[in-house]
């Protein structure tokens, strides 16, 4: 195993150290919200893996981009680890939404405008998987897949307008939103707290998929 | 700048010319259509859902995916006998192909648009009152835009295996926002609302095609080059 390898186990163990704390944290140090009791401790789960997915949609769409450019074959193997991180992220997300949504909406799914727009990165990241795996020429590979992460990056502001037009059921913006937080002091520490541990996390899932890729492809290069 | 549109439209006569010898892509389009309808019929409880409720949705869903059947056929044809590779081999630039493909897939789908739009009309009993220039501009203004995605997935999923089960798996999320648009424009011009209501959709349609066929021109030639 590379060095690349050890160095992103070892910070995707901390992540997971960190995200340990941050249940501990939520769930004894921070107080039960009043109007949606227990359920609503799935909001630190939820909002970090969101954040992560999106994230690492972004950088499937940068990446892709980057590869056009220089055509270094590094920056497809990269989009590739971004969008196999950000297809089990989006995964999170989407089942620990409807176990919300289920105590406090009444309901599993509605077609909320930020809960469709998140199934449509999901649905694209799917797409990205399977053109991945059915052209054999990496070369092939990577322009393609490039092209469809440019469009798929230049897709997301419509399908954003699209489900913003209906209307909207979802929790409103409270952390990144013109006026200051409007969380409780501790919640909002469990948040922030839960969004770094999930980066952390992210970061070393990233690092250590796209080395376990690299020395992939560096093998069977050599063999 | 003539050179190109020369190619593309020479390139675009070709397919239209081999689609015309053997009409198969169109005729199962067309079919698919007519099925499509009939079966969206069926499937509609009449005592419990009026035929008006669902014609819009009706019509979109059975237009756009009649017309993947026909994009499936832009490169299907070119990798028999490695027509592609003498395609690419021709002095023209992969602009000018993406064009021809462009423009034989907006035939088509216009094609498919003709048949489903009278069908429609019959099958479920549609008036379109003075809505029918809004609901044509709304299909021309969606068509542009997605048929441009379409010959660029098109492009790419005929290398692939699978390549009829990809491309929609593809381009159905870029289908998402035109038919949405689409659809609202239907309901309101078929329950005779006013044009203006109308036109705030017909811009969002109208900047989707310059996004999309701007980033299909810029990429296709990518696409491309060995």
């Amino acid at each position: 195993m590379t060095t690349l390898a050890k160095r992103g186990l070892a910070i995707t163990a901390v992540g997971l150290l960190a995200l340990a704390a941050v249940y501990v944290l939520a769930l004894a140090y921070t107080p039960i919200e009043r109007a949606q009791g227990l359920p609503q401790k799935i909001f630190y789960i939820h909002v970090p893996a969101a954040w992560c997915a999106l994230l690492s949609f972004s950088l499937v769409g940068i990446a892709s981009i980057l590869y056009l450019w220089l055509r270094d074959p590094r920056l497809d193997l990269f989009a590739e680890s971004a969008a196999n991180v950000g297809l089990a992220f989006s995964l999170v997300m989407l089942t620990t939404g409807p176990l919300w949504g289920k105590p406090v909406w009444g309901t599993w799914w509605t077609w909320d405008a930020r809960l469709t727009f998140t199934l449509f990165l999901f649905f694209l990241f799917v797409g990205y998987r399977a053109l991945r795996s059915a052209v054999q020429d990496p070369g092939e590979r990577a322009r393609f897949s490039a092209v469809l992460g440019i469009f798929g990056l230049l897709l997301v502001p419509f399908v954003h307008l699209t489900v913003y037009l209906f209307r909207t059921l979802h929790p409103q913006p409270i952390v990144l939103k013109p006026s200051a937080p409007s969380l409780p002091g501790e919640m909002l520490r469990a948040l922030l707290a839960s969004l770094g541990a999930y980066t952390i996390l992210m970061a070393g899932l990233l690092m250590t998929r796209y080395a376990l890729a690299r020395d992939e492809r560096e093998e069977r290069d050599a063999g | 700048m003539a050179d190109l549109f020369r190619a593309a439209l020479a390139i675009a006569i070709k397919d239209i010319r081999v689609e015309g010898r053997s009409r198969t892509a169109l005729i199962s389009a067309v079919t698919f259509a007519a099925l499509v309808l009939v079966i969206f019929n069926f499937a509609r409880d009449p005592g419990a859902l009026p035929k008006s409720a669902l014609a819009p949705s009706v019509l979109w869903i059975t237009f756009t995916f009649a017309a993947v059947i026909a994009l499936n056929r832009s490169f299907a044809l070119e990798k028999e006998n490695a027509a592609l590779d003498g395609l690419l081999l021709a002095p023209v630039s992969r602009s000018a192909v993406f064009l021809g493909k462009y423009l034989a897939n907006l035939a088509f789908v216009f094609v498919v648009l003709a048949v489903t739009l009278p069908l429609f009309v019959l099958f479920f009993d549609v008036g379109f009152e003075g809505g029918l220039p809004g609901i044509l501009a709304a299909a021309v203004l969606a068509t542009l835009g997605f048929v441009a995605v379409g010959t660029v997935f098109a492009a790419i999923t005929v290398r692939t295996r699978f390549a009829d089960l990809m491309l929609p798996l593809l381009l159905f999320p870029f289908l998402m926002p035109p038919v949405t648009w689409a659809v609202q424009i239907t309901t309101r011009l078929l329950s005779g609302r006013p044009v203006g209501e109308i036109l705030g959709w017909l811009r969002l349609l109208a900047l989707y095609d310059v996004v999309f066929v701007t980033l299909s021109l810029l990429l296709f030639p990518l696409l491309m080059d060995e």
